[in-house]
């Protein structure tokens, strides 16, 4: 592209054209993921990788291989099972761990599911708050893990934007977002105190693009859910509603047969899917780019209010 | 991402053209007004990068007028930021067009928030630079450049921004660029690092030049800010550059398989290549080049893979493995640029750790050469680093280091500190001088590939460059030439008198500034009867009585013209003359 000569200054801006051979984006953003994965299994006694069964999941477990290989992957996966999880993600996460040859951690705050907390029972914050941050919470001092890898993206949400990819937690879990480390280079400070952790995002530079363009260059198994089929669903408005549990009926409430897909997997009452033709990674991207609503769209605690998502982190979660 | 308008969108053409994308990386900081958040909203917008969703959830809210988007609000992530309408932390940004994607380090611009853009700049290729057209260029503005040219970030586009406001003139724009390039060329004197820059009048507000070149002004026919980052040149090519691989672990899935982990931080490795394993100087040849994906025959920066070497060597993280025919320097000092951090200022000889690629070794500051105004370039003597501070250090570690200049090499020659007690991030620094060892362990000073810099004759000398004129009687001028000869300085003594100056005025002032240039203290002499010996360095003065040169202080037991000789010591220490104390023989 010609720059005028005019607002050209000590050198010149020589735009070559690109020479081979250059590393694109997701070489670049695997490049750098890798780097954050071995630094996060060696500078820590007791890591873990938080295991969702999701999209982000599934890549970023492939990449702890690759960082790996060809020895194995170094730490257990632990997933937070909430109750409400889809019977596909829980057979797919299975057949994951023992496939690839993985340590699977499995933890539920069984007190509270035994007590019939659900989102409609209590809201959605305090569901949230007892099945998932608490069950994390409880999880890490239970194992004593003093880093724990997460799945999330800087451009999910406004609040991860501000995430460092070594996310500081003190000894209650808690996230102050005026009080971060500086994070420089790829220079990541590992030190804690005793009870004090990190949670560590690899994929913080991934967007949701990059994620579905990786799968499919990668060939990254991810759960059927994604892909668009006929699936019974409470039909209300624009949403749709998955029938996995039965409270979720209102009274009288019948599911309709509706081609539709997830677009982001979640616990089943919470999740909606979206009507889509989408039955092939390729046809996910397309669909992407005509999007025109965020993934977390269809997830009911973002939008509880104003800045959810950060007093969620605040008190613990991802 | 109006693919899909065009008839003949496949999605198969454009998975390739992705494939193809390569990505870059820039920074923003701005003042509280001067339209930051607005221009990335902008940015964001106009690429379509921001979802209905959120669009609708700031849609009537901010300052704008009824029916118009704050695009300012598209950025500002947390509550306490909407509360009190600031941006309190670095926040990262993404968006992609048909030939790039971009990722933006957005970082505010409050006075104290120096740390936020040493942050953001140390990842960015590029930097926007943001100048209010109706206020000029302000302190916010040189602090950023200053940064990013101290961090080596390559490129400043400066938008030039409220354009609209200042009805889109041309003259006004003509002013703030002259006014800024000559800033740029100060602090590219003062960090010794080029700022290549361009210029661009644009209004995020109204969307002038942003995305979209504008027809509002005529008289700009240059491209719009989005089309200069498409076709900046992508991350520094490094692949020509020295080989370095920071090992971060050693894979021993069995006793047959041992690999050495790492991120290639520069240069090209092949099987075959002899390389060398820095601290302890054993070489050996790359025998494979593991991936996942299978054994490459070459591999460039900045790939994660493991190497495979042809024969046993003791390998541990945070070795260094570099080219045997261009290593790194060994060295237990360096000088380094320092940017500190952390409520609690520095404090010399206090033991902190020091993280360095993949490794974490104890480190001493030994002393504090200056700190620099990063808004007038001003160096004072400083004692201390208080938060948001610069300054010149030097660093001693306790154990051998393979290191490279941060100019040389930004992977190998950057750092942060950490402080071992409270396990604060409290600094980032920038190596900028090396000491090495010899075979005998004994200092010398780095060998590097280029010219002799400023700094490392700084570094073996103890001073740079200066004029110091001394006027009065002959044996106290002979008496101050030996005491710096005997430290070590290296001067250069000229009669302000000599004929040949006196034929040529100018002269000696030409002499003068080529012997500052090369680092030697000038001393223009002027021997004369006068009661009084007159020395004067960087503009200060210095008067002491010569009267009394012989009689002999009883208290301190040194004679006049002992004192006199340690006053002017004193003075080329103050004025930063000499880089530390101990340089100065004090």
């Amino acid at each position: 592209m010609p720059v005028a000569e005019s607002e050209r200054h000590t050198s010149p801006l020589q735009v070559t054209p690109h020479a081979p051979p250059r590393l694109s984006h997701l070489r670049l953003l695997e490049a750098e993921s890798i780097h954050i994965l071995r630094e996060v299994a060696s500078e820590f006694e007791r890591p873990v990788m938080l295991y969702s069964i999701g999209k982000d999941s599934s890549v970023m477990l492939r990449l702890a291989q690759k960082a790996f290989y060809p020895a194995p992957i170094p730490f257990p996966l632990l997933h937070v099972d909430t109750g409400f999880k889809f019977a596909e993600m829980i057979a797919f996460r299975d057949e994951m761990a023992r496939s690839i040859g993985a340590e699977l951690l499995v933890w539920r705050n069984e007190s509270a599911i035994a007590a019939g907390t659900n989102p409609i029972a209590l809201d959605t914050k305090r569901c949230c708050g007892l099945l998932k941050t608490q069950a994390l919470l409880d999880a890490l001092r239970h194992y004593n893990f003093d880093a724990a890898f997460g799945g999330a993206r800087r451009d999910e949400e406004k609040s991860r934007a501000k995430e460092r990819i070594y996310s500081f937690r003190d000894s209650a879990g808690q996230w102050d977002p005026k009080n971060q480390r500086p994070e420089l280079w790829n220079l990541y400070n590992a030190r804690v105190h005793p009870g004090e952790s990190i949670r560590v995002f690899p994929l913080s530079n991934w967007t949701e693009m990059d994620v579905w363009q990786y799968i499919h260059e990668e060939k990254i198994p991810v759960v059927d859910l994604y892909f668009a089929k006929e699936r019974p669903m409470y039909v209300r408005g624009e949403a749709l509603l998955p029938i996995e549990q039965a409270f979720v009926a209102r009274l009288g409430e019948k599911p309709q047969m509706v081609k539709s897909r997830l677009r982001s997997l979640g616990c089943s009452p919470c999740t909606g899917a979206i009507r889509s033709d989408a039955e092939t990674i390729p046809a996910i991207i397309a669909e992407l780019i005509s999007f025109r609503s965020s993934e977390r769209a269809n997830r009911v605690i973002d939008h509880d209010q104003e800045g959810s998502m950060e007093m969620k982190k605040r008190e613990g979660y991802f | 991402m109006s693919a899909l308008t065009t008839p003949a969108f496949s999605i198969d053409d454009f998975l390739q053209n992705e494939r193809e994308k390569d990505l870059l990386r820039f920074s923003t900081a701005g003042s509280v007004d001067d339209g930051k958040s607005t221009l990335i909203g902008r940015l964001l917008y106009d690429t379509q990068s921001v979802y209905e969703d959120q669009v609708r959830s700031i849609e009537g809210k901010g300052t704008t007028a009824p029916g118009q988007i704050d695009f300012a609000l598209l950025t500002d992530g947390l509550r306490a930021e909407r509360e009190q309408g600031i941006t309190i932390d670095v926040a990262y940004r993404y968006f992609s067009t048909a030939r790039r994607k971009f990722i933006i380090a957005d970082t505010p611009g409050h006075e104290q928030y120096t740390r936020n853009m040493a942050t953001g700049a140390s990842t960015a290729d590029a930097a926007v630079v943001l100048i209010d057209a109706s206020k000029g260029v302000l302190i916010q503005s040189r602090r950023h450049a200053y940064i990013a040219s101290l961090l080596r970030v390559k490129h400043v586009l400066v938008a030039v921004n409220k354009m609209d406001l200042i009805g889109y003139d041309e003259a006004a724009f003509r002013a703030i660029k002259a006014d800024f390039s000559s800033v740029l060329d100060q602090i590219a004197v003062d960090t010794g690092s080029p700022v290549e820059r361009i210029f661009v009048p644009v209004s995020a507000l109204a969307g002038d030049n942003i995305v979209h070149r504008s027809d509002v002004m005529p008289w700009y026919t240059g491209p719009s800010l989005l089309e200069l980052l498409e076709s900046l040149p992508p991350s520094i090519d490094t692949r020509t550059a020295p080989f370095r691989f920071p090992v971060q672990r050693v894979l021993r899935p069995d006793h047959k398989f041992r690999g050495f982990a790492g991120q290639i931080a520069s240069g090209t490795i092949r099987p075959g290549d002899t390389i060398t394993v820095l601290p302890s100087g054993r070489s050996a040849k790359v025998g494979r080049i593991v991936t996942w994906d299978g054994d490459l025959a070459e591999a460039i920066a900045p790939l994660s893979v493991t190497l495979v070497l042809d024969r046993e060597l003791d390998i541990s993280r945070g070795d260094l493995i570099v080219s045997t025919d261009r290593p790194a320097t060994v060295a237990k000092n360096a000088k380094a640029a320092l940017v500190w951090m952390d409520q609690r200022p520095l404090e010399l000889h206090r033991r902190y750790l020091l993280k360095h690629t993949s490794q974490t070794a104890p480190v001493f500051l030994t002393s504090i050469e200056h700190r620099t105004d990063p808004a007038t370039l001003a160096h004072s003597p400083a004692s201390t680093l208080h938060m948001n501070d610069i300054g010149a250090v030097t660093l001693n570690f306790l154990r051998p280091i393979a290191l490279d200049q941060y100019n040389e090499n930004r992977s190998i020659g950057a750092f942060i500190l950490v402080d071992a007690e409270s396990n604060s991030t409290v600094a980032a620094g920038m190596i900028t001088a090396v000491s090495s060892l010899t075979a005998a362990g004994v200092p010398i000073l780095a060998d590097t590939w280029g010219p002799v810099t400023a700094g490392e004759r700084e570094a073996r000398w103890g001073h740079r460059g200066a004029v110091v004129e001394i006027s009065g009687p002959l044996p106290l001028i002979d008496a101050i030439e030996r005491s710096l000869f005997a430290i070590g300085a290296v001067t250069n003594r000229i009669g302000a008198n000599d004929d040949a100056f006196l034929l040529h005025p100018t002269l000696l002032e030409i002499v003068t500034t080529l012997q500052v240039q090369s680092g030697v203290l000038a001393l223009v002499v002027n021997a004369n009867d006068s009661e009084n010996l007159v020395v004067r360095a960087d503009g200060q003065d210095l008067t002491l009585d010569a009267g009394n040169v012989d009689d002999v202080d009883d208290a301190s037991g040194t004679s006049g013209a002992g004192r006199a000789v340690s006053a002017v010591h004193k003075l080329l220490h103050s004025t930063g003359i000499f880089i530390s104390s101990e340089k100065a023989g004090l």
